[in-house]
This record gives C-alpha cells, structure tokens and sequence, in this order.
C-alpha cells in the first residue's frame, strides 16, 4: 500500500539522506521552513514567564508518572470505565490492530475516518485494515495528502512538510478532480474540506489519538487545529481512542502545565484551536479507548533510555535538529522521525534501527527545546554504546574507528598519521578532493596547516 | 501489567504547582489581543439584540443560525427547523453558545457539553458565535483549571479562534474542518 514505506525499510539512514540531498534546492527549502518553526517558538517561549519552571515541571510530573505507571493505569481504567469508556489492553501493535478490526467487525462496518495518531503509524494499522478490506480515510490535511501519495508522514506534527504545493496542486488533480496546475493553499484547503465533510457525515466509526490521559478523572484529551478529531468522532456513533501507556498524567490541574507547553513548543501557537476534553460517550454513542503497550515497558525498564516516555510528542527536537531538517522525515524510516524517534526506535527493533542513533551531531539542541527535559542527544550517545557493544555497527565503522583508536593510542602513531595527512594534502589533494571521500561532499577541504602545533610547541619553547 | 510493575523506576514525588497560581486577574485587553492574533474576532456588547444583529449584519438575514440558549429560542425556532440528530447540523451557518470563561494568555473559551445540544454543533457550524461575560477571564490555563475543577462535564473543549491549518507549505489557511470564524460577544454588566 504504501510505496515509499517498502522501499525505506530497506535501506539506511545515510543513503535515505544522500536521496533526498540530491535535489540541493529542495534540501535548503525544508531546512529553511523548519528552522522558521523553530525561531516561532522561540518567540512564542520569550514571551511567557517562568518557562523553565514549567519546563522543570512537566519534567518532574512525567518521571512521577513513570516511577508509578501501574497504579495510574488501573486508576485511569477504574475511572474510564465507571464513565462508560470501554477500556481495552494490547500488549503489542498486532494486538491494537485486532481490536480496532474486531470493534469494526462487531458494529459492521468496514469504513472509518481516523485523526491524526502517531501510534496507529507505529502500529501499521491502515495497511493492516486494509488487507482486511477496511477502508480507512485519514482526516487531517497534511496526512490525507501523504495517504493519497502512498506515503507514511515525515513529521509528526507536520505530516507533509517535505511536499511542495505544486505536489499537493498534482496529488489533488488525480485524486480529488481539481483542476490541473492549480496549487494555491486555500483552493487546496477548501477542496479538502469539502471532500472530508462528506466522510465526516458518513463515518460510522471514528479513531482517534490521545494527547493526554488523566488517572484521577478517566478522561482524555485531544488537541487538533482544524477540528478534525472532533468532527470524526462527534458524528460517528463509535469512537475509538488509541493511546500509548505513557500518555497518562496523574492529575486534571496537570493540564495546565502540558497544553501551556505543547503547542508552544510545536509550531508557536499559544494553544492548538481545539483542545477537547472526553470524559463520558456522547448518549446513545460508544467509547473506546485502547491502551498499547508495544514496547514501552521494555523501554521502562532500560534505566539509560526511559526518559524518552517522556514524551509529548511535540516534534520540537525534529524542527531545531540540523540532521533532520537537511535529511528529511523518510530517511529515518520509522513512524517516529528525528531525535526523539532515533531514541525510541531502536528499542522496537535493535537491528533495524541501529542507524539511527548516529543520525546526530549530538550537538543537543533537541535536549534544549525538549518541553520536558529528555536529555535526547545524551541518549542517542549511550544507544550508540549500546549497539556496538551488541554487534550492531556496519563493518566500515567498527574498522574506521579499529585505525583511528590505533593511531590515537601512540604518540609516534599520531605524530606520523598527522605528518602524512598534511604531506598528502600539500602534495596530492586528489587523494581527498575526490567522490570516494565521503568528507568532499558539499564541502570544500580546508587548507592544511605546514606543521601541528606540536611541531610549533617543540621548535618556538627552544627559542625561549 | 506486572512488568509494567517491575520495571518502573523507585518512586518520584509530583513537585508543588502552586507556584504558578497567582493572584493576578484576567486582563480583557491580553486575551482579545490573543483572540485576534490566532484569527478571531471580538465584539464589546451589552444585550441579546446587539448579538443578533451584529450577526444578521454579518450573516445574512436568511443564515440557519442554532442555539441552545433560551434567550434566543424564538429567535432560532422561527428561522429553522428543528434538529434531532447531528447529521443535522450539516448546513448550519452560525452557531451561537455561552462559555464558561475565557483564558488571557492563549484566547480560548471553555465550553461543555450542557450548553453545546449537540457535541459536534461547534465544530460543523460554518461560523462559531461565543458569548462571554466580561468578568469571566482569568489570566492562564492554571486559573483555568482551578475553575474546570470539581464542575462535572461528559465532554468540554477549549477553543482558541477558528480552524486552521498550515499543512500546504507552512500557508496558514483558515477554515479547515471546523468553523470558518469565531466571533466572541464580551458582555458588558447591564
């Protein structure tokens, strides 16, 4: 179904990247853009008192809500249920998967409107209904727009931002009949609004995703700008809400803290347009929510990688990350792109994603912006740790680093290594301004020094 | 759930919020500013008839305009016909509500379920129309909570102008799924 998924999944971080710096223009246009979010939040941060306290808080919340996620969840169970939620369990994706269809199944119906949820990306739940013969339309802009060009998102707040409006203007012509050529923002706009209002009418069934679940009350809350979540499930007679286990938080006036954070850090907004709060189904209606695990215990119990359950998925980190806003959301090849997915990833399969945490600088400024302090960069050092020690190093790396540990071992090894970089450099820069060095792309070399400052230190301490 | 158990890190305490519950009133010139800045629209009025002209004005004199407030009940059964499900919201052009309150800091209004008829009424509306007293703005959404806390609700929302996105190229557009405009009728003390 998803053309662009299968090819991901076999391939790297690097050679995804090399893809999509290919086309240079369009490389510095998405560095451009996200970096423009970026300086939106800043402003938007400036300009509220106490931010690191709130920062500070949030952080302190969500390590209280880790050190006692089980007695939150049965609190929150016990709550929803004596609301009239129906609450489900599912122990992994496969798991989710089969309830969403079993519920489907139940009422009959094989056609659902879904908002955005990161998790059901996580959990390949449209490919799955699919081959079930489940159509599921998805109902926010930009993931409507990568579904009709078989794509998965690229960001998770953002899902199309690697689409130019002329592509948006072309996927529209084939698939919605507007008329060729046409790519203006608010035509496209209004084209997909009309398109979905029908879907919305006619939705019998609505998913949804969870932004925040609240223990003490048993309710939840969803944040969306265009008003799609609610459109889907306030007409639909059941409503289904997938959540991750780590979505929890212990109290309403805990709230305050995480909506003043959210959209602040996300795009710059003071909050999002909607912010809606279910409590009870609506009369007559069902409610649904399933609580996933696929993982996250597993990643609770790694004291070095448990904080990224922090996460309020913000996509702060993405936006300010000097690799993700110059490699694109695909190149990761997980439903959870930049930093924080490059954390989370390798947890769900070590071997696949063993790429990903060397898809940084480290330079931490995911770490800065993170709302609730997950100290990102510090993490995707220690997975890098962790997946050499367990063998999961590309063989180019394990050998470049053998010589580079054999030349900094010895002060002779050194001094020789660095003599014959510069001589080389001097006399045959062809041996490094070439295509086989990786360094030379995009880049000029610099000019090598005549001596080290060994060299310097030796000869000038003489002198005095 | 017993690993979840197992595996949770010793317990961590929750740290005092109450830092952040000042003292401070909600300042009506903020929260307009925020309103208009996020593409909403703010009127200062003092009775029903101001609010059913200014949308008249607005709208339309033949505007399908729903509301579950009996003060404009005559107003709103002579103009439609009456709705029973929400599939029949679809052609709604204005919907006119009453929240709670309003927040300074970000522009939204608190609205529940018992004053919405139906859940979906603010979302498919064409127009969203709030009505808020002019005392009812508090500073942030700490202030906002303390409020929500212990009132009883099956389902609220704050909303904080009108839909939107910017998912075509950072374009913001307004007028997404939900409502094309909000407008907010201050009420002045009569």
């Amino acid at each position: 179904m998803r053309d662009k998924m299968a090819e991901q999944s076999t391939k790297d971080h690097s050679t995804l990247a090399n893809e999509f710096n290919r086309d240079e223009d369009r490389v510095n246009w998405h560095d451009e853009t996200l970096w423009w979010i970026r300086q939106k939040r800043d402003k938007t941060v400036n300009q509220v008192p106490g931010w690191e306290r709130l920062r500070e808080a949030a952080s302190q919340i969500k390590n209280n809500v880790l050190s006692n996620l089980h007695n939150y969840l049965l609190q929150f169970e016990k709550n929803a249920i004596a609301n009239g939620i129906e609450v489900h369990w599912a122990a992994d994706a496969a798991e989710h998967n089969r309830i969403v269809h079993q519920l489907l199944n139940k009422a009959g119906e094989a056609r659902m409107v879904k908002s955005k949820s990161m998790l059901t990306e996580e959990c390949g739940l449209n490919e799955y209904l699919a081959e079930h013969g489940i159509e599921v339309i998805d109902s926010d802009l930009g993931e409507r727009i990568v579904q009709l060009a078989k794509e998965p998102p690229s960001h998770i707040v953002l899902p199309c931002i690697h689409k130019k409006k002329e592509e948006i203007g072309e996927i529209f012509h084939q698939h919605l009949g507007t008329p060729a050529g046409v790519s203006d923002p608010q035509f496209l706009t209004e084209t997909a609004r009309q398109h979905l209002r029908e879907i919305f009418l006619t939705r019998k069934v609505a998913l949804t995703g969870v932004n925040f679940a609240i223990a003490e009350t048993g309710e939840f809350v969803v944040c969306t700008n265009e008003g799609n979540a609610d459109m889907g499930a306030h007409l639909a007679d059941i409503h289904i809400a997938s959540m991750g286990i780590e979505k929890l938080i212990p109290e309403k006036k805990h709230l305050a803290i995480f909506l003043r954070l959210l959209t602040r850090s996300a795009t710059g907004q003071p909050i999002t347009t909607y912010s809606s709060h279910f409590k009870t189904p609506e009369t007559g209606k069902q409610l649904h929510v399933i609580l996933v695990d696929n993982g996250r215990t597993v990643q609770l119990s790694r004291e070095d990688f448990r904080n990224s359950l922090k996460c309020i998925r913000c996509g702060a980190c993405m936006n300010t990350c000097p690799v993700y806003r110059r490699s694109g959301g695909h190149s990761y090849h997980t439903a959870v792109a930049g930093p924080i997915g490059s954390i989370l990833a390798p947890n769900l399969d070590m071997k696949k994603y063993a790429d990903l945490p060397f898809a940084s600088t480290l330079c931490g400024s995911c770490s800065n912006v993170c709302p609730v302090k997950i100290d990102i960069h510090e993490q995707l050092y220690k997975w890098r740790q962790v997946l050499v020690k367990d063998g999961h190093a590309s063989a180019g790396k394990k050998a470049g680093m053998h010589i580079m540990a054999k030349a900094l071992s010895s002060p002779i090894s050194y001094r020789l290594a660095g003599k014959s970089g510069r001589w080389v450099m001097q006399h045959a820069p062809f041996a490094i301004t070439n295509k086989l060095n990786p360094w030379y792309k995009q880049r000029d070399m610099p000019n090598p020094p005549v001596w080290s400052f060994g060299e310097w230190y030796a000869k000038n301490r003489k002198k005095n | 759930m017993s690993a979840v158990k197992a595996n949770q890190p010793g317990s961590v305490v929750l740290p005092d919020i109450t830092v952040f519950d000042t003292e401070d009133k909600g300042s009506l010139k903020e929260f307009a500013g925020v309103l208009l800045s996020v593409g909403g629209n703010v009127f200062y009025v003092s009775n029903y008839e101001e609010i059913t002209k200014l949308i008249l004005e607005k709208h339309g004199p033949d505007a399908k305009i729903v509301s579950p407030l009996p003060e404009f009940k005559e107003f709103c059964d002579e103009r439609n016909e009456p709705v029973s499900s929400p599939h029949d919201l679809y052609n709604v052009d204005v919907a006119l509500l009453k929240a709670h309150f309003g927040v300074a800091e970000n522009g939204a209004v608190w609205l529940t379920e018992n004053d919405m008829h139906h859940r979906a009424l603010p979302f498919i509306c064409q127009h969203l129309a709030v009505i808020i007293n002019i005392q009812a703005i508090v500073p942030t959404m700490h202030h906002a909570y303390k409020l929500i806390d212990g009132t009883t609700y099956g389902f609220g929302t704050f909303i904080a102008g009108p839909s939107k996105t910017a998912d075509i190229e950072q374009s913001l557009v307004i007028g997404a799924h939900g409502a094309r405009s909000m407008t907010v009728f201050i009420m002045e003390n009569r």
